[in-house]
């Protein structure tokens, strides 16, 4: 299993200006990486805690869910067509998002990259 | 303070022209270069003709064709006609197609060669089925019959999301990861500058209103020649999509590039080059064999 999003927090808030764009952003979101879920908080744009499951009861306020294959692409140096980009995951049915969209969409940028720190770099794991 | 004698002026000329489309005037930026066969750019849904720029400064291209582009009305530097605060923006095939010939009329312009990019591809298609006679030959980029939304296009225009960012970030995953850093974000840019509900409302005409699919097979390519190409990496428009038009399509060409996305003439200029130049060179070498009458 990948342990990508273990390290979320730590490449997240050594990233100043990923936290800057993220300034105004207080929310707590789910991801599933097939059966492992994370339950991640971010406050004023610092990853401030991810939860690693199971975890009974999550509240969150939208959720990301696709399968570790899945995730494994996106999270490639040169991901596959249709499996390089979340709203790609979408529309090709890969990737579910549920719950209220809105922070989502109102910072999409910032998921965008947030969720592609883990992606490995050319010619090197991450 | 340093002055230049020769200050880096690219080839281009911009300038607005007056005229109307269908009975509304409008005051429509044009940009062009070049001398010979007329070549009309058409810009993406949401962006405007800056797209076409490395079109307009390639010099091999500009010894045989003279490139124009212009933007539509509510894009770029082409302002919404008088009144556009009375009603929602919705882009439609019999605008779009007005718009086109109202240029083509007003420019005379002697059956250019028309490329048009995602709704440009699209269009290209209306202009086939309805005006072929009129072009020497239609290239349609990220082109397919029909496009459904995969997304709740409300998200686009709401006072809680920023029109501009999300946008651009819609988009961005549309360009290819291989494409050079500095091009994916002037394409992104492009996005984020459109007017509030903008690309919204050119979507009413990619995901609804503009679906061609069941007139397809009365397009003729020996009337005007059609050309296909789409990059790998385009989720909206897929290589999928674009073999599916060109089955229904007799005498379509179509080319599969690989390594671009839904902004192949913006995102990676000279990779998108590799692939237009030969169609290009195809129909110089088509009108040279059957010039107009």
């Amino acid at each position: 299993m990948s342990q990508a999003l273990d390290r979320l927090g730590e490449l997240a808030n050594a990233d100043p200006w990923l936290i800057h764009r993220g300034r105004f952003l207080d929310v707590t979101f789910l991801v599933e990486e097939g059966e492992i879920q994370y339950l991640i908080r971010i406050h004023r744009g610092r990853v401030e805690a991810v939860q690693k499951g199971p975890i009974v009861l999550p509240r969150w306020t939208f959720a990301l869910r696709a399968s570790a294959e899945a995730w494994a692409a996106f999270w490639k140096a040169i991901p596959p067509p249709g499996q390089h980009d979340l709203i790609a995951m979408l529309k090709m049915r890969a990737l579910r998002i549920e719950g209220d969209q809105q922070p989502f969409m109102a910072n999409l940028r910032y998921f965008k990259d947030l969720l592609a720190l883990p992606r490995e770099r050319t010619g090197a794991r991450a | 303070m340093s002055r230049s004698a020769h200050p880096d002026f690219e080839p281009i000329v911009g300038r607005y022209l007056r005229m109307p489309i269908a009975g509304t005037q409008h005051r429509i930026y044009v940009e062009e270069a070049g001398e010979g066969i007329p070549l009309l750019c058409l810009h993406t849904a949401g962006s405007d003709s800056r797209q076409y720029r490395a079109l307009f400064n390639d010099r091999d291209l500009l010894k045989r064709f003279r490139v124009i582009a212009f933007d539509l009305p509510w894009h770029g530097k082409s302002s919404p006609p008088a009144g556009w605060q009375k009603a929602e923006y919705k882009l439609t095939s019999r605008a779009y197609v007005d718009a086109i010939m109202a240029v083509v009329d007003t420019l005379a312009l002697d059956r250019p060669v028309v490329i048009g990019c995602s709704i440009g591809g699209r269009v290209v298609l209306h202009l086939a089925l309805e005006h072929a006679w009129r072009f020497r030959a239609l290239i349609g980029l990220e082109s397919g019959a029909h496009s459904a939304a995969y997304y709740d296009l409300e998200w686009l225009h709401r006072p809680d999301v920023h029109g501009g960012e999300v946008c651009g970030g819609l988009v961005s995953g549309l360009i290819a990861p291989t494409a050079p850093e500095a091009e994916k974000w002037e394409t992104i840019w492009h996005y984020m500058q459109g007017g509030p509900g903008v690309f919204k409302g050119d979507l009413h005409y990619y995901t609804s209103e503009g679906d061609v699919r069941d007139r397809l097979g009365q397009i003729d390519t020996g009337a005007c020649p059609l050309y296909l190409l789409t990059g790998e990496y385009d989720y909206s428009c897929t290589p999928d999509d674009t073999r599916e038009l060109a089955r229904h399509i007799e005498g379509a060409h179509v080319t599969i590039m690989q390594g671009l996305g839904h902004f192949p003439v913006s995102e990676d200029p000279p990779r998108f080059l590799g692939y237009l130049r030969p169609v290009l060179a195809r129909i110089v070498e088509q009108d040279a064999k059957a010039p107009p009458s």
